[in-house]
């Protein structure tokens, strides 16, 4: 259980960072490449797969 | 920034139509339609509580005869994407009676299993059997139990008791988890659940259906623990006389955690594994669509063929799936039959179940039940 939650806490955490480098970013093909990126963790976070 | 929202609302839409997906695949109900010969409908937590609420608290059901006799119990969903497994048993559940013995039977066996899909394999989310009454839609499932469920895998499994090493993923394999472990994992605990039903109900015979790609040498066989190896002889000489070639494999003692090796040598059971063709598992194959898995049609695995690398011929014909069904279910008769043919006072009769031809000429649909015009109180949902 306790690596379970960590687990999702680095899951969170990576989508964080990759919401974060969107935000910064300045070229449109690498917030694309971020969005793409970002989905499976989504996912992940919503336990849907 | 506009330009980021717009990205972003398109990352969360395709995230949104993915996961619907994901989450209508996951939580797919499907209907089984009793058969008047299913007396009691069991949750597998009645032979072990802890499994109690889980994913895997699979339904039993079970059929009764009128005369005593043996006990038998047929599982389906062991590996829930060989799906004529759960089909054959869907048959079963919908179609047939018992008039001597008790028959118990398992549609999913790993129900976790049934609810995910394999990771990268662009597998169909459900796959739908043509009825007259318009189809009925199934979870396509994958070999393993979902990691949803149960997480995280280790670096090597550890097989329990005997602690022979095995790949990590297949502590999430129910035919590598058997005979479970009361404090185990999720799927050794549904293992140890099933073994907890043998030993209770005094099951004489166990089946546990499965399908195989054809690059795998164990093919269109009846794999018997060494109880079971005159009976699975005998059974295969009878159905490659009249109906379909079947080989026999002895179940190997150095293999360890699959049904026919560890609930033989567990419990009081015989136990064999049935396997048909199924072109969808081989590696080689083109395109993974719900088409392929029902059709069994592939033409890189037919080329595979013809440069001799499968262990079961294929055509263009392919191997579809009331085919596979239909081998299962004349394998489970012709077994019972020469099982109670030679043990009289155990003797386990079943009727109502189409043989292989008659799978063939009318369809696996032809023996689902249309829910629509069931009785409620005489339908279970997997």
């Amino acid at each position: 259980m306790v690596i379970t939650i960590l687990y999702y806490l680095l899951v969170a955490t990576a989508a964080g960072l990759m919401v974060w480098n969107l935000l910064k970013s300045r070229k449109w093909q690498e917030e694309v490449l971020y969005v793409i990126v970002l989905i499976p963790f989504l996912l992940r976070l919503l336990r849907l797969k | 920034m506009i330009r980021k929202i717009v990205i972003l609302s398109l990352g969360a839409l395709l995230a949104a139509l993915a996961g619907g997906s994901f989450h209508r695949s996951r939580h797919l109900r499907e209907p089984v339609v009793l058969s008047s010969g299913v007396t009691q409908v069991k949750k597998l937590s009645a032979y072990f509580s802890k499994l109690k609420g889980t994913t895997n608290d699979a339904n039993v059901y079970v059929l009764e005869g009128a005369e005593p006799g043996g006990g038998v119990l047929i599982l389906g969903g062991s590996h829930p994407e060989e799906p004529a497994t759960r089909l054959t048993a869907w048959i079963l559940a919908e179609q047939s009676a018992v008039a001597k013995g008790k028959v118990f039977v398992v549609l999913s066996a790993n129900r976790s299993g049934t609810t995910v899909t394999r990771p990268s394999g662009a597998y169909p989310p459900d796959f739908t059997i043509p009825t007259s009454w318009g189809g009925q839609k199934f979870r396509m499932g994958d070999r393993w139990s979902n990691p949803l469920d149960q997480w995280p895998d280790p670096e090597v499994y550890i097989h329990y008791p005997t602690r022979q090493n095995l790949a990590y993923v297949d502590i999430r394999n129910l035919n590598r988890c058997w005979p479970g472990r009361a404090n185990g994992t999720l799927t050794e605990r549904t293992t140890y659940a099933l073994t907890e039903l043998i030993r209770t109900e005094k099951i004489d015979l166990v089946i546990d259906l499965h399908e195989a790609e054809l690059q795998y040498p164990v093919i269109s066989t009846i794999v018997a623990h060494q109880k079971g190896q005159d009976l699975a002889a005998m059974a295969s000489m009878v159905i490659s006389g009249d109906e379909f070639k079947i080989g026999v494999d002895n179940s190997p003692p150095a293999l360890r955690g699959l049904s026919h090796r560890e609930i033989g040598d567990h419990t009081d059971a015989i136990s064999l594994l049935f396997e048909t063709p199924e072109p969808f598992l081989d590696a080689t194959r083109g395109r993974t669509d719900a088409g392929l898995l029902l059709e069994g049609k592939d033409d890189f695995v037919v080329k595979a063929g013809q440069h001799g690398l499968l262990f079961e011929k294929i055509d263009e014909k392919g191997w579809p799936i009331d085919v596979r069904v239909g081998r299962h279910c004349s394998t489970i008769l012709t077994v019972l039959d020469v099982w109670s043919e030679d043990h009289p006072d155990r003797a386990v009769t079943l009727r109502n179940v189409p043989r292989y031809a008659e799978v063939i000429a009318k369809g696996t649909g032809a023996f689902l039940r249309d829910p629509a015009k069931a009785d409620p109180k005489s339908i279970s949902y997997e």
